[in-house]
């Protein structure tokens, strides 16, 4: 470990920043083409669902209480409640379950 | 005023959970960043200007060997590839004229989470929501950091345990609702959700890294998705 390791963070940060910004700064006028339109809608819902799953079982200490938070976070957000509730009953189930069962 | 005010602490509101599920991994990252041979301080530092789970993990192996300075740039671009799609998805949602320096500040903010919850947003994105979610969910990211440096063994694991599904519960927060009795969404939520344990399971795929997974599906699927159904003009305004 070296003084060159702020030199690795300030690269890092450079790129990450740069893939952010570039897209924002290019693409400021609304788009027309049907294609891509509908492209980037569809884009976050794929993204989401496959950043959630299966990554969601091995979230937790174990992957039963991991299932239990996922089907308690399906069942609530089914039911329309806000993006808190959902998250905090999802941890809460967990937490439960492990104190319960582990 | 409120034209400000309203969607900042809209934004804050719907931070928390980013926030406490970023404090849950980041801890975790401060531990390993310890471990690594950062100072709390360098690990503070790198969580302050990257914002980035992935790739701040992936980094902490580069910089234990001393890797090149191009290799370390080429990692983070591949690793954090997908914020260039997310940024331009989101970049539909902001109006096209009077937001123009907004978008640099934006764009520091753009992660899988802030991401996932204000490309929901009903209508056009007020930048200040952004702000909103940015000014709860830093602040998480970095103090967890710095805990996990400097107390890594305080916290119970049943809390890390329990924090670490947060994210996820947000995930699920937000794609489930507008997918509730549309088939279309559903039947590609579920096809992600597939594709996406068979790339984790098949051993060909499972050794390509979670960054590129989510380009190669997202590019696939939603390309595909466009092609067989196109987006009626106004359908996409949410």
């Amino acid at each position: 470990m070296n003084g060159n390791t702020y030199l690795y963070i300030l690269v890092m940060a450079g790129v990450t920043y740069l893939i952010r910004l570039i897209p924002l700064i290019l693409m400021r006028k609304e788009i027309k083409n049907v294609y891509v339109k509908s492209f980037l809608y569809y884009v976050p819902y794929v993204t989401l669902a496959v950043m959630t799953f299966p990554s969601i079982l091995g979230a937790t200490a174990s992957i039963w209480s991991a299932w239990a938070g996922f089907i308690t976070a399906l069942i609530l957000a089914y039911r329309g409640n806000s993006l808190f509730k959902v998250s905090i009953l999802a941890c809460l189930s967990v937490f439960v379950f492990e104190f319960f069962l582990l | 005023m409120s034209s400000y005010i309203t969607p900042w602490k809209k934004g804050v509101k719907d931070g928390i959970p980013i926030a406490l599920g970023y404090f849950a991994v980041s801890f975790t990252f401060g531990i390993m960043a310890k471990n690594a041979g950062l100072t709390p301080f360098q690990a503070v530092f790198m969580s302050a200007t990257n914002l980035t789970s992935a790739g701040q993990f992936g980094a902490l192996a580069l910089i234990g060997t001393s890797a090149p300075y191009i290799e370390m740039a080429l990692t983070q671009l591949i690793i954090n590839l997908r914020y260039c799609l997310m940024s331009s998805s989101l970049s539909q949602k902001f109006d096209a004229g009077s937001f123009f320096p907004h978008r640099f500040l934006v764009a520091f903010g753009i992660t899988d989470e802030i991401f996932g919850v204000s490309v929901y947003r009903e209508g056009k994105l007020n930048p200040f929501y952004n702000y909103g979610l940015m000014s709860i969910s830093i602040p998480g990211w970095v103090l967890g950091t710095f805990c996990g440096v400097v107390s890594g063994g305080i916290l119970p694991g049943r809390i890390i345990s329990a924090l670490s599904i947060a994210l996820y519960g947000m995930f699920i927060a937000v794609i489930v609702p507008p997918a509730k009795g549309n088939k279309l969404l559903t039947g590609i939520i579920l096809l992600s959700m597939t594709l996406s344990l068979l790339f984790a399971k098949i051993s060909i795929f499972s050794q390509i890294s979670q960054g590129f997974k989510i380009i190669i599906l997202t590019v696939l699927i939603a390309g595909i998705a466009a092609f067989l159904f196109p987006v009626r003009e106004g359908a996409n305004e949410r």
